[in-house]
Parts: structure tokens; C-alpha cells; sequence
């Protein structure tokens, strides 16, 4: 970078063990998260924040929680937007029924529920894993969009089997504005941020990388493969479930069980796969980019004067997707975290690279 | 007193034998119908079999889960429909073969070699990738309409077995087509595998990748004929369902439901694709007739389908019991 961080000595093993240990990085991400809340609401318009900015916070959040799941345990599963399902029902149903919770308690409840849906289906991880557990999730995946279409108790017996919300009341602050659900999200975003950073870096997310690379080998030396694992699908639901709600509450509004089918597991599955398998920053840059991909495959050919029908345009949006999916897994199978890292790494010694 | 291996799958067996002659023995359902959904049933398992042998067979030469067979299968059977459009369907069904033929180079050139030695998930996930890039690529060359493949077989249902049961039992003739073809291709696939030199060079490769090629078979050659035998397994397939269901997108989607028969019938199992389609097909056709309209009434639920998920829960049940599968090969972990 153009920066040196020589001369910055660790003498304590607190500075040794903090987050960002170099302290350029720490003022750079002061700087990104002072940019995000001070700037960004007054630049960005309301036609940004809809249709970019608030669905990639949201799905970044989801990612985050497949990306424990997943990149840190091991344990893959396509059916992820089955428990963003469950903590978007969960919340729909608490703020139906019991009107007075504050939407963050509803929010926490949601995800706790959708951590215990996710516990339950993680039980087979225990016995089965690999491919085996892939095919496994479906289930999840299929179970929970029948669930939701045909039992009338959790649509609170609408008739379309479609829900809709009233704008979200935080004690005096209604998010009825884009920009006030930006705030609202990027602060829920940052604060599971940093509880996901911290707990790879704990005594969990060690449990879970070591499963991951070796679960027999992780239950010799003492990891209960039922803690790793169960726990694993429960924090990575949460997410999801939390997530889900935000989802439903302010971004879509009005939903139907269709809103969190395989389609929307997919995209998870290939955001984090893109952005880069096992890390956080990967999350963020996998959603940003299967975010802005679709609005750009849309744009671009406008722009040059090439039209495509709405039709040829989901083939090409396809068929690119299944490109990247191939050309990142060939060419970089860590994603775009990793580029980041090299990018990073290059820079440092630039222009001396001797 | 120790509980023998066999003794939760005999029980799960026991149970679904169980919920098998459940509706005859409430004397509720009358026994035609009852085997009319029986002979639904296997035929719709013939069919998830079909795409089911196109994973096992890609599995056991190359260890790659391919999700792509039901993008493979929606394929085929675009290209069988359109191309049918301007030539005899024979022809179309040709040419088509020379089109998996050349998928089969093509994946194996861009996407197997590359990620050779990868883990199973990475080429999962490259697998995910091609259902992309197939179903996309596909529909702008094809046309994402519904189309039909018309095989000359005459639509109106045959009555068999008028004397045994009153007002006998309805069979469609293309259910019975269907059925001929899966025995033939099985057939014939059993017999490339046992006699002929490549079948046995696959059955080596399925084995022990590193002693085959340390005996000099060719892994990316065995890679190419082992994808393009899947893909013309997923033309038969394609052709079929496509003449049931009319050629269309949700053809991929239905083709999902392949996977719990392989995790059923066990990865590396080419009878356990065929059991275990036929099980899933059974099963899930009855539960739908005779059980959905139970729960329906019980929980007041907004409609059936629970064939949806179905099948995915009892592959999972199955597991739990048996993470194997039916005939799947037992796997012992080492550190």
C-alpha cells in the first residue's frame, strides 16, 4: 500500500490479538464506516438505496451467516433461504400477534427461532456430511416453502397467502424512507459483523475450522463434533433468520412463500462462493457483486444500444452466472476476498517488490 | 442383547410396506384405483431413475456429484424438440447425441481438468455452475417456450386388467414405452460396462483412480465417454419427459428430485438409482393421494402437494438410519 507499517510494535498481547493490528487499516475502516453513515445519505437517492444499496446489506447478513456455516464449518447446504424463510414468518407472525415488542426484540426472537428450525435440520450433518448433507438441506428447502404456503396458522390466515407489513416503528423512529432503512441496516449490519469476526476468531470458530478441515481428526483432539456442528447451523440460521426478517420488514414489505425459494439459496450459496469461501470480507464482496450483476446485465446492453428481450437477458444473466461460478472456481477458488488479499499484499511492496 | 445392523432399515422398511397397503385395508379405496396410483407411482420413479443413473454414473467414474444432470436432461430435451421441428425425430434424437458428445469434451476440457484433485464440494459447486450456464445457454438457443416431442405414441389411456378388478385399471401406453426404454438403457448400459474394454476401464476408474491410471487408462478420455454416456442417459430421459409433460423449464426443476434417490439408493449404486427411484416414485405419488387429504382435513391446510417435500424427507429419514444409502458403499473415516 502506500503506506509502512514499520515501527508499529506490539507490546502488549491485548494490541496483538485487536482486530485491525495495523493502525492505517484502523482509520481506513473509520474512515469507510464514518463515509457509510455521514455521506452516503446524502449522496445516494432513493432509487440506489432500493434496488442496490438495502438488498446488498441485507443479503450481506445472510451471506455472512451461510459463510459460517459453510466456509468456516464445513458443512455446505443449498437450502439457506429456508431459514430466512422461517425468521421472516417468525418476526411477521410476533409482530402480528404480539404488537408491543420493539422490532429489535422481534428481530432477535426471529432469529432465535430460525436458529432452532436450523439446529433441527442440522441434525442429519451429525451423521451424514458432504454431498450426502447438501442433498440433505433440500429437504429443508422444500419442507419449509410447503410449510409456509399451505399452513394457514403462519400466514395468520391471509387470503392470497400473501403477507404484508406496516412500515417498522423503532421507539419515535418510523423507517418509512429508504434512506432510514439504510441507517437501521447498516447498524444491525455492523454490529453482526463484528460479532461473526470475533466469533471465528474464538474458541467457536476455531471448534468450526477445525471440523472443517478434518472433523475426525477435530474430535480426537477433543472437539465434540455435536457442539461444532449443531452450533454451526444454529449461528448461521440466526444470521439467516435475523436477515429473513429484514428481508421481509424493509425491503419487500408484502411477501409470499415464493420470495425465499432455492433461487434465492442459490444466489447465497454463489455470493459467498464468488466473494470468497471463509471470510467476511468475502461476504460483503459476494453480495455486492451478485447484487449489482443483474442490474448491470440489465443496464449495459441499454446503454450501448444493444436492447435484449427481458427474457434473453435472464438467459444471459444465467448464463454468465454459471460462467463466473467456473471461471472463479478454476481460476480462484478463494473468490474475491482472496483478490483483495493478493491485490493488498502486491501493493505493500510496490513499487520495490525486492 | 445387540440390536442387529439391519434392524432400523428393516423397521423403516416394515413402516413404509405399512403405509403401502394402508388405504386397501381400510377398505375405504377400491383396489383398481389403489393400483392405478401403485402403476402412476412406478412410472414417475422410472423416470426420476432415469435421471438418477446419469448422476451415479458420473459419480462412481469421477467422484463429481454433477448437479447438472437436470439441466443436462432439460437440454437434450430442448434440443431434441426443436431440432424434431425441422427433421425426422430420429434424426433430431442423433444429432442431439452429437451435441452431449460435444459437452461432454467441452466440460471436461474447461471445467473437470482444471479442477482436478479439488475437493468434492469445490466441483459440486462447478457443477452448480454449469446448471447455470446450461439452463441459460439452452433457452436463448432453443427458446424458452413449452414444446412438444411428438414419438408417435397413440395419447388415449389403455384398460387392462378388466377382469380382475371392476372397471379395470387405465394405462398409459407412453408410461409403457417409458418403462421398455429404462430396461433397455439399463440393459444395454449393463452390458457396455461388463463387456466391452471401455465399460471395464470405467469400472476401474470407479474403483481406484490412482491404480487405473497407473495402469495407463486414460482419466480425461474415461471423463469425456463417462459425461457423454450421462448425456445421452439424459436424453432418454428428456425425450420421455418431455413427451409426458410437453419440453419446458420446470423439466430441470422436477429433475431435483433425483437426488434423494441417489441418497437413497446410495452414490455409487447403479441398481440402488433404479430401486430407489422407484421407491421415491411410489412413495410419493401414494402419499399424496392417500395422506395429503388426511392432514389436509386435520391441520386445515390450504391444499395438498405435499409430493414437494416428500421425497426429501424420506431420503433424510432414510439416511439418518443408513448414511449410506440402500447400496451404497460403507465409508470408514480415517485421521
Amino acid at each position: 500500500m502506500f503506506f509502512r507499517e514499520n515501527g508499529q510494535f506490539k507490546s502488549t498481547y491485548r494490541a496483538d490479538m485487536q482486530l485491525l493490528p495495523i493502525v492505517q487499516d484502523r482509520w481506513f475502516m473509520l474512515g469507510v464506516i464514518a463515509l457509510a453513515f455521514l455521506a452516503v445519505p446524502f449522496v445516494a437517492t432513493d432509487y440506489l438505496f432500493l434496488s442496490i444499496i438495502n438488498p446488498f446489506l441485507i443479503l450481506t447478513l445472510a451471506a455472512i451467516g451461510l459463510n459460517l456455516l459453510v466456509g468456516y464449518c464445513g458443512q455446505i447446504s443449498i437450502g439457506h433461504a429456508a431459514f430466512m424463510a422461517w425468521g421472516a414468518y417468525a418476526a411477521y407472525n410476533l409482530v402480528q400477534r404480539v404488537p408491543m415488542l420493539n422490532f429489535l426484540v422481534v428481530l432477535v426472537l426471529a432469529g432465535l427461532i430460525a436458529a432452532l428450525v436450523g439446529m433441527f435440520f442440522g441434525i442429519p450433518s451429525l451423521r451424514i456430511k458432504g454431498l450426502y448433507l447438501a442433498v440433505a438441506t433440500l429437504a429443508a428447502q422444500f419442507f419449509t416453502d410447503w410449510i409456509f404456503a399451505r399452513v394457514k396458522w403462519f400466514t395468520n390466515y391471509a387470503h392470497s397467502g400473501s403477507v404484508s407489513t406496516a412500515p417498522v416503528t423503532l421507539f419515535d423512529w418510523t423507517l418509512d424512507t429508504p434512506r432510514d432503512k439504510y441507517l437501521f441496516l447498516l447498524g444491525v449490519l455492523i454490529v453482526f459483523t463484528l460479532i461473526a469476526k470475533n466469533l471465528t476468531r474464538g474458541h467457536l470458530g476455531r471448534a468450526w475450522m477445525a471440523t472443517r478441515d478434518m472433523d475426525v481428526a477435530a474430535e480426537v483432539i477433543g472437539i465434540r463434533p455435536v457442539y461444532a456442528k449443531l452450533t454451526a447451523f444454529g449461528v448461521s440460521s440466526f444470521y439467516c433468520g435475523v436477515a429473513g426478517a429484514l428481508w421481509g420488514f424493509l425491503q419487500l414489505g408484502s411477501w409470499e412463500p415464493l420470495a425465499f425459494d432455492l433461487n434465492l439459496s442459490f444466489s447465497l450459496l454463489f455470493m459467498i462462493i464468488i466473494g470468497g469461501m471463509g471470510s467476511i470480507l468475502g461476504s460483503y464482496l459476494g453480495a455486492a457483486f451478485i447484487v449489482v450483476l443483474p442490474i448491470a446485465l440489465n443496464q449495459i446492453p441499454r446503454k450501448i444500444g444493444v436492447p435484449l428481450s427481458t427474457a434473453m437477458a435472464a438467459n444471459v444473466e444465467f448464463m454468465i452466472f454459471g460462467s463466473l461460478i467456473v471461471l472463479f472456481l478454476v481460476l480462484e477458488p478463494h473468490g474475491l476476498a482472496r483478490l483483495w488479499a493478493i491485490g493488498k499484499e502486491k501493493l505493500r511492496l510496490w513499487p520495490f517488490p525486492h | 442383547m445387540s440390536i442387529p445392523r439391519y434392524a432400523p432399515v428393516a423397521i423403516l422398511g416394515v413402516l413404509l410396506a405399512a403405509g403401502l397397503v394402508a388405504p386397501l385395508a381400510t377398505g375405504e379405496t377400491a383396489p383398481g384405483f389403489w393400483v392405478e396410483v401403485l402403476i402412476g407411482g412406478l412410472m414417475t420413479g422410472v423416470l426420476y431413475s432415469l435421471v438418477a443413473l446419469g448422476f451415479v454414473l458420473i459419480f462412481k467414474a469421477s467422484g463429481v456429484f454433477n448437479f447438472a444432470q437436470g439441466a443436462m436432461v432439460l437440454f437434450a430435451a430442448l434440443a431434441v424438440a426443436r431440432l424434431a421441428e425441422r427433421m425426422p425425430v430420429w434424426a433430431a434424437v442423433l444429432a442431439t447425441v452429437a451435441i452431449m458428445v460435444m459437452l461432454a469434451f467441452i466440460v471436461e476440457r474447461i471445467v473437470l481438468r482444471p479442477l482436478v484433485n479439488q475437493e468434492g464440494v469445490v466441483l459440486l459447486m462447478a457443477t452448480l455452475g454449469i446448471t447455470f450456464f446450461l439452463n441459460g445457454f439452452g433457452q436463448a438457443v432453443w427458446g424458452s417456450d413449452i414444446y412438444e416431442i411428438n414419438l408417435g405414441i397413440p395419447r388415449e389411456p389403455m384398460m387392462v386388467l378388466g377382469k380382475v378388478f371392476e372397471g379395470g385399471v387405465l394405462v398409459n401406453r407412453d408410461d409403457i414405452a417409458a418403462a421398455l426404454a429404462a430396461v433397455l438403457l439399463v440393459g444395454a448400459l449393463a452390458v457396455f460396462f461388463r463387456r466391452t474394454a471401455t465399460g471395464r476401464a470405467l469400472r476401474a476408474v470407479a474403483d481406484d483412480h490412482q491404480a487405473a491410471q497407473s495402469i495407463g487408462i486414460p482419466l480425461n478420455r474415461i471423463w469425456v465417454i463417462v459425461w457423454s454416456v450421462a448425456g445421452i442417459v439424459a436424453i432418454v430421459g428428456g425425450v420421455i419427459w418431455g413427451g409426458k409433460l410437453g419440453v419446458q423449464f420446470s423439466i430441470s426443476q422436477v429433475a431435483l428430485k433425483a437426488l434423494p434417490v441417489v441418497i437413497l439408493g446410495g452414490f455409487e449404486s447403479v441398481p440402488g438409482a433404479i430401486v430407489g427411484g422407484l421407491i421415491i416414485g411410489v412413495g410419493e405419488k401414494m402419499a399424496e393421494v392417500f395422506l395429503a387429504p388426511p392432514l389436509i382435513k386435520a391441520f386445515d391446510l390450504a391444499g395438498g402437494g405435499i409430493e414437494n417435500w416428500f421425497a426429501y424427507v424420506l431420503a433424510l429419514l432414510f439416511l439418518l438410519v443408513r448414511p449410506e444409502g440402500l447400496f451404497g458403499e460403507r465409508r470408514i473415516d480415517r485421521v
